[in-house]
């Protein structure tokens, strides 16, 4: 495979699955914001500062407003992770590396890619907005649904993967490092309803809440939802599943090649390094600088990719 | 030739309908036309869906347009194929022995068949191929013949594209495409089938390999990125034949070869299908500003290390100035009488032919000699005075610039339009496969239709579509 | 008489080159008044990928830098032995025909400079012409010690009314094509009476007179070619005869020296 190819592929999955999260972001935003009464335009920093939004949407706007922050998120052509870029993008990668791709799963993108334009074509308004987005979400499954389906497990399959878990990892860290602070023992003592409140955007912003009730129950335990999050290899989003998820398939490679490369070796690393303790010696560690560490371990490795496997000269 | 008579493929004159289409004009005549059109809408939604676009220059990156697509296919009997592709095959023979030759010795020029200046005074001779002789002595792997008839059996060859013709992904989705939406059609009518052309184009290019090349050669279609216009087909063409679509940032000279970049490191590629001009080709030899080929990769070529298809040079056989020369050329090199007709044309650069061709601007076409797509030119019954008189001023300027031909009446073929069939201008583009073994023709080719009335434009740039081209079995 | 050369050159950059490639005519051709007895090239800090003979006959190496390299040295070596035939050097033998040396090209194309030149040459025979047209350009480009001027074409160096033997070259082969005569640049080496080191290897030009065939003329000094000329590489101006056409990527800030020593046996 033409290590552009393999670039290519690695930038397709991953932008869908940044859109992916950032419409699950807006969507998170909304909920808050109705459901709080009050300035509720504030809640919307964090939304963009999560998204890596905030400092080019201050450039263009004077204040946060929700629908400007909401239209920044959804189609500006000036925010690269905006829904509309970043489904733009995949498709963009997707022409790039055509020939590796099944039929399935081209027309999958291409059509998402034609529904968002289409969707996105004019400004929404918030009677449409939870439509719109669960189109779009939709639309991304299918890409998903017909990769899982119609792929050959090769390289080709390894890259998409490798995308895919690598953007993920970096957005549920990037959930913790804006958010960690409501989760530090000191603040959880308050137990608040506000607390309650930031818990629960927490979990809907990486699609847990389900899933956590289920573990725990409905008490909200700021070291059970950080556990939850970061070392549970259960949870999809969880960053110790995706780093797992990311070994197995730089493993894969390291086979397909017959020879291991030093990105199978970082990730073995960050995996056993980091990702193999108790949510106690995080804690102990220092949770903004265990979260500080692993986004720069998680971009040291992504570069690792890329020379490994020669997406650039 | 008459301008209001046109010979239409599809009826007779007399009313009823042509041999070939008589089985679909009975299908056509049980269906029902709102059926048919919301069938031609879903053509145009498959095409999206699939992506099928082209990207228009100079726009922005969003602008992908579709082809249109119309549904009645243009439909040829096998005898007319037959004495076709007989033609065909004569002109592409023709070609190659004469690209060998002009590159060589020479020996037409020598012969007195063309004049020296037709290639010394010509921008697309190409000196860097001089005594290059090209793996398998094949220098047009894939020749485009652009075909207009006029009537029953009269055929004319209105272009050869011996550089790197386009259009075949349209053949082969215009083909899947009408399977998919009446496949009954298949079942009353056996067409031969195209299918099998991107198998055909990878064993002939494979066929093609340097001397020394293993047993399965690697080959890559070389394309100068997604803002191509033509960016669709490379795709497609490489997914298709199931070989690696490059761009010239993926190649480097690497242990005399031109080798690709993977995963795994450089790999060397044997044959270089390649979908961009020579000008692009090496910034080592040819434009230094390009950055769409290898540097070197003429240098590789050279040594014999690579086969790049079409060879380098091609250019000069799909000339118009030498085209005029093509009867001499095909009966030069085959000993034969040429199968296929050129269409009349005047070379302005002789004094007594532009004299005429001054005194009759109006009835004729004039076409630069340089230069392709149908933007140099006049087509005179259909031009304004103005336009006249600016081509007059040109053409008295620079005469060796231009050739003339007299506007053809070009056939028709019915299109499904608002009103039901109507009748438009077509033309055909069969396309053709060269390799030592032997010389290919996929059965049909492309056919584009004017599809604005009365229109003697089929360019897709400036209003044409496209139809899928039926060769029959019998 | 047979002549020893060595020819090196250094490029030192200061930064890594990361990819590159060079295309030499550095090798002497044979044939005509000149035979190479042997001759051998060495590279340091790159390889060699390939090499052909391209349609002027001319030797072409192909060669690549080392990826990272900041020192590139190509050194020949050789011995060529010469018979004087005052210039001429015989019927034209291909393998590009005749008429693509009337071809003119961005360097010496013919503008006002180089046809008000033209008509002050007189002579009776072709050759005379040619010797006019030779001393005339003398005349009129003075002769400049120095680096050539990238890019200046025959136009250039007559309004400049001087140049190096490049120059007076484009200016004669501007000339001489527009009078009718196909012409052709050739570089090469010429062995020095007074001394035997050289910082640069020099240019001549060639027409092609009927009956007696190629006929070189110095036009720098103003004399034909005799036993002290080295041919290496012919085509129809400096671009296709340049000892050394090359691309990087990476290596910034190059520096060059050049050592070249002709001498006699």
């Amino acid at each position: 495979m033409l290590g552009k190819t393999a670039n290519g592929l690695f930038w397709m999955y991953r932008f869908l699955e940044r859109a992916e999260n950032t419409a699950r972001l807006i969507e998170t935003g909304q909920r808050i914001a109705l459901t709080r009464s009050g300035a509720s335009d504030l809640e919307w920093r964090p939304v963009l500062q999560t998204a890596g939004a905030l400092d080019a949407f201050l450039q263009v706007n004077q204040e946060i407003t929700k629908d400007a922050a909401i239209d920044w998120m959804l189609r500006s052509k000036d925010n690269p992770s905006s829904l509309q870029s970043c489904i733009s993008a995949a498709r963009q990668n997707a022409r790039l590396v055509r020939t590796a791709l099944t039929h399935e799963v081209w027309e999958a993108i291409n059509d998402a890619y034609m529904r968002a334009q289409r969707l996105l074509a004019r400004k929404v308004g918030e009677r449409d907005l939870s439509a719109v987005l669960g189109a779009v979400r939709q639309s991304i499954s299918l890409v998903r649904g017909a990769t899982l389906g119609t792929m050959l497990r090769n390289d080709i399959y390894d890259f998409a993967r490798i995308g895919t878990f690598l953007e993920r990892a970096d957005n549920t860290a990037r959930i913790l490092d804006v958010k960690y602070y409501v989760l530090l023992p000191s603040v959880s003592s308050i137990g608040s309803s506000l607390d309650n409140v930031q818990w629960e955007t927490i979990l809907r912003s990486v699609s847990a809440r389900g899933g956590f009730r289920m573990e725990y129950g409905n008490n909200y335990d700021p070291q059970d939802i950080a556990k939850f999050l970061i070392l549970d290899r259960r949870m999809p989003r969880s960053l110790a599943f995706c780093v797992r998820k990311l070994r197995d398939n730089l493993g894969y490679l390291v086979e397909c090649y017959g020879d291991r490369r030093e990105a199978w070796t970082k990730a073995d690393h960050i995996d056993r390094a980091y990702l193999s303790h108790t949510i106690e010696t995080i804690f102990d560690y220092g949770l903004h600088e265990f979260i500080q560490r692993l986004l720069a371990l998680l971009s040291d490795l992504g570069a690792q990719i890329e020379r490994d496997y020669r997406f650039y000269e | 030739m008459s301008n209001d008579t046109f010979f239409d493929e599809m009826w007779l004159e007399e009313g009823g309908v042509r041999d070939p289409y008589r089985r679909f004009a009975t299908w056509f005549d049980d269906e029902n036309p709102k059926d048919l059109r919301a069938k031609q809408r879903e053509a145009e939604d498959l095409f999206r869906l699939a992506g099928i676009t082209f990207n228009v220059y100079g726009r922005s990156a969003a602008e992908e347009r579709l082809i249109p697509f119309d549904i009645i296919p243009r439909i040829i009997s096998n005898a007319e194929w037959q004495r076709l592709s007989r033609g065909i095959e004569q002109r592409v023979r023709a070609i190659n022995a004469f690209l060998y030759d002009i590159y060589h010795r020479q020996e037409i020029v020598k012969a007195g068949r063309i004049p020296e200046g037709m290639l010394a005074r010509n921008d697309a001779f190409l000196p860097q191929m001089i005594n290059v002789t090209p793996p398998g002595g094949i220098y047009t792997h894939i020749v485009g013949i652009d075909l207009v008839r006029t009537g029953p059996g009269q055929f004319y060859v209105l272009e050869d594209n011996a550089r790197t013709p386009s259009g075949v992904s349209y053949m082969l989705e215009n083909r899947e495409t009408m399977l998919q939406m009446f496949p009954e059609l298949f079942v009353r009518n056996r067409v031969q089938p195209v299918q099998n052309y991107p198998t055909d184009l990878r064993r002939s290019l494979a066929a093609c390999a340097p001397a020394g090349a293993s047993g399965r050669p690697t080959v890559a279609v070389l394309t100068p990125g997604i803002y191509n216009s033509a960016y669709y087909e490379h795709a497609f063409l490489a997914d298709q034949m199931g070989v690696e679509l490059v761009e010239g940032s993926d190649l480097r000279v690497v242990d005399g070869r031109v080798a690709m970049r993977t995963t795994r490191g450089y790999k060397p590629i044997d044959v270089l299908y390649r979908r961009v001009d020579d000008d692009f080709l090496d910034p080592l030899n040819f434009n230094p500003e390009s950055q769409l080929g290898p540097p070197g990769i003429m240098d590789v070529y050279r040594a014999g290390g690579i086969t790049i298809a079409n060879a380098p040079g091609t250019g000069i056989a799909d000339d118009k100035a030498i085209y005029s020369y093509m009867p001499e050329i095909v009966e030069f090199y085959t000993g034969e009488r040429p199968l296929l007709e050129n269409v009349p044309t005047w070379r302005c650069s002789d004094p007594d032919s532009l004299a005429y061709v001054l005194d009759n601007l109006s009835d004729l076409v004039v076409k630069e000699v340089h230069g392709s797509g149908g933007y140099g030119m006049l087509i005179g019954p259909t031009a304004t005075k103005r336009d006249i008189a600016a081509f007059r001023r040109k053409l008295r300027a620079r005469p060796g610039h231009y050739i003339a031909q007299p506007t053809l009446a070009l056939s028709t073929v019915p299109i499904f339009s608002r009103a039901g069939l109507a009748p438009r201008h077509v033309d055909l583009r069969p396309f053709v496969l060269c390799c030592p073994e032997g010389i290919h023709i996929t059965p049909g080719g492309l056919t584009r239709v004017a599809l604005k009335k009365g229109s003697l434009v089929v360019n897709s740039s400036q209003g044409g579509g496209t139809k899928d081209t039926w060769v029959l079995e019998d | 008489m047979r002549l020893t050369i060595r020819h090196t050159t250094r490029y030192r950059f200061e930064s890594p080159v990361s990819y590159g490639l060079q295309q030499l005519r550095k090798v002497p051709k044979t044939g005509h008044q000149q035979q190479v007895i042997h001759w051998r090239t060495e590279i340091e800090g790159g390889r060699k990928e390939l090499s052909y003979e391209d349609h002027h006959n001319n030797v072409v190496e192909l060669i690549s830098f080392e990826r990272g390299t900041q020192d590139l040295a190509v050194m020949s070596e050789g011995e060529v032995e010469i018979r004087d035939t005052s210039g001429v050097l015989g019927p034209h033998s291909g393998p590009s025909p005749l008429w693509l040396y009337q071809r003119g090209t961005t360097l010496t194309k013919a503008g006002q400079g180089v046809r008000g030149l033209a008509r002050s040459v007189e002579g009776e025979t072709e050759l005379d012409r040619l010797h006019s047209l030779m001393q005339v350009i003398h005349a009129a480009v003075a002769f400049e010690i120095g680096d050539p001027h990238a890019g200046w074409s025959a136009e250039d160096a007559l309004a400049a009314g001087r140049g190096v033997c490049q120059d007076h070259t484009h200016v004669f082969l501007a000339a001489a094509r527009d009078m009718g005569w196909p012409a052709r640049y050739v570089s090469g080496y010429l062995m020095l009476d007074d001394r035997v080191e050289q910082e640069a290897m020099h240019a001549w030009a060639e027409a092609h007179v009927a009956g007696l065939g190629w006929v070189g003329f110095d036009v720098a000094n103003a004399i034909a070619p005799d036993r002290r000329y080295v041919r290496v590489a012919t085509g129809l101006d400096y671009s296709e005869a340049a000892p050394v056409t090359g691309m990087r990527i990476g290596g910034i800030g190059e520096v060059l020296t050049v050592q070249i020593g002709v001498a006699q046996q």
